[in-house]
């Protein structure tokens, strides 16, 4: 009973999925539970439709007319694919990090307080509070305090990449959705990004896109092997990588195949 | 130094093609000196204190380009004034709205015939819609005629400027809830925001010098006149007019004329290359 109780509850729920880039039908018929405060992560070789699915969570493919989900997404029980769900109070419950840093044209303070205006009008006092813990919480504070009036741009590629973490947190999100975020950074940064991970699910729920199977051992709660648009295996992350179920998955996390 | 025959005849192809290269850049730089020494020679020798101060003078009389500065100055500002946020605009629509519908196509293959229109047909065409239906010539049609001329200039830079601002920085905003005005006016624009203005100000440079649209439009006019409704005077038809003429005080006005206007372009165009240069830092 002890360990019933402490099952996680699912935050999203992804039921009948099918996806569509045009006529090719990238996502077939998938059903997925993504669990509260917990990492889970997406494998799988290019192509497999990770990303595609992620950027499903936020509806992302919306800014792209020929692109077109059907199925059900559903996050806290209701259907973010519905035509009259409130794209932008979607994502700011979804928060996205993306493959290459992209900080905005402003300084590091403007950088993280755009979006924050975008859903609250906060006292600058506020502001300025919010801005410290999303640096903070993105260990980015004793870097950038000195900073804060200065370009974004003018930041190394891992410091831009936790700024975007940071740009993402301070909007207060549930979910945090991270599409490869450190395949453009070097190793450093990526243990840094990797460490702030593990931090961040006591407050957040994250699904992370990743091309390295070590990253997604050491950071990841849950995995979810996928492969033509398909998912293949999804479960306890030890168990997928120590014991899989399926060849496939067993293939493709021992490097034979993918 | 015959073990190597393939090295040699790649670093004697270098040196042909080099030279040649040397060669035609040599004789155009040549040209473009020449115009500078001459116009720069003749010119700052008429650069008095009159030649701010002054009107116009009749032919043998003294005087300076005082009308003729303050017009085109009047008449420039006001046509970016009216020209740019139509452009701005519509490059904005073009790069971020309509980038495949039809509307968009339309219009860009209209900014285009306008780009290349030749001046004196915009010249013409304002003469018929405004001079001729008013009765008069004036600095409103002049400034009308040269804001139809930086439509398509800032038009075309604003929409190339915003399509080099890469996707993932659009759906980045996106990712934080923002509306598309929003996205466009705080992200995108504001990250195209230097080759916008570099834009902005080659058109400014471009209209400095029009002759032909203005000959139809503001005319000229030999007083002080800052009244839009009455023609008005400026450097390029002044010029135009005072360079034909058989005077040689008329002559050396229209060469200090000449000097005022290239100095200017020449400032416009390395102000906003200093720009361009900053955009590409960050």
């Amino acid at each position: 009973m002890e360990i019933q109780q402490n099952l996680p509850t699912a935050q999203i729920q992804i039921r009948n999925f099918n996806f569509y880039y045009g006529k090719f039908h990238a996502i077939k018929n998938t059903d997925l539970d993504i669990f509260n405060r917990r990492v889970t992560a997406f494998i799988g070789p290019s192509g497999c439709g990770k990303s595609t699915l992620l950027r499903a969570m936020n509806r992302m493919y919306e800014l792209y007319p020929d692109q077109r989900a059907e199925g059900e997404i559903l996050l806290d029980g209701t259907n973010v694919l519905a035509k009259d769900a409130d794209l932008n109070m979607l994502r700011a419950r979804v928060g996205m990090v993306f493959q290459k840093p992209t900080p905005f044209p402003m300084s590091i303070y403007e950088n993280i307080a755009f979006g924050v205006r975008l859903h609250e009008s906060l006292s600058r006092a506020d502001m300025d509070e919010r801005v410290q813990w999303a640096l903070t919480r993105a260990a980015l504070w004793d870097e950038a305090k000195d900073k804060l009036n200065q370009s974004g741009l003018g930041l190394s590629g891992g410091q831009q990449q936790r700024l975007c973490i940071a740009r993402g947190i301070a909007v207060k999100p549930e979910v945090l959705l991270l599409d490869e975020p450190t395949s453009a950074l070097d190793p450093i940064s990526t243990a840094r990004i990797e460490e702030l991970i593990h931090e961040l699910r006591e407050d957040f729920t994250i699904a992370i896109v990743t091309h390295n199977m070590q990253q997604a051992a050491r950071v990841s709660d849950y995995t979810a092997y996928m492969y033509l648009g398909e998912m293949i295996e999804f479960g306890i992350t030890d168990q997928i990588f120590l014991s899989p179920k399926q060849k496939q998955t067993e293939d493709y996390i021992t490097g034979r195949f993918g | 130094m015959a073990f190597f025959p393939l090295a040699q005849r790649r670093k004697w192809t270098n040196r042909v093609a080099l030279t040649l290269s040397m060669c035609a850049m040599t004789f155009g730089l040549l040209w473009l000196i020449w115009i500078l020494v001459t116009v720069t020679g003749i010119g700052v020798s008429a650069l008095k204190p009159a030649l701010f101060m002054e009107m116009t003078p009749p032919p043998g009389g003294q005087g300076g380009l005082a009308n003729a500065i303050a017009g085109s100055m009047v008449m420039v500002v006001l046509a970016t004034l009216l020209g740019t946020p139509i452009g701005i605009l519509t490059g904005i629509f073009l790069a971020e709205y309509g980038q495949r519908g039809w509307l968009a196509e339309i219009t860009r293959f209209i900014n285009d015939l306008l780009l290349s229109a030749p001046s004196i047909v915009i010249g013409l065409f304002m003469y018929e819609i405004y001079v001729a239906r008013r009765g008069s010539f004036s600095g409103m049609a002049g400034a009308l005629a040269l804001a139809l001329i930086v439509i398509p200039v800032v038009v075309r830079t604003t929409e190339n400027m915003l399509l080099l601002i890469p996707n993932t920085l659009r759906e980045a905003a996106f990712a934080l809830g923002a509306s598309r005005w929003k996205v466009i006016l705080m992200v995108t624009v504001r990250a195209a925001r230097a080759g916008i203005m570099t834009g902005v100000l080659l058109a400014v440079a471009r209209i400095a010098g029009e002759t032909a649209p203005l000959l139809f439009t503001a005319l000229s006019n030999q007083f002080w006149s800052l009244d839009l409704n009455k023609p008005m005077a400026n450097l390029p038809v002044t010029i135009f007019k005072f360079a034909m003429s058989p005077f040689p005080d008329w002559q050396r006005l229209a060469w200090a004329g000449v000097f005022l206007i290239t100095l200017g372009v020449l400032a416009i165009n390395i102000l906003a290359r200093t720009l361009l240069a900053k955009r590409t830092e960050n």
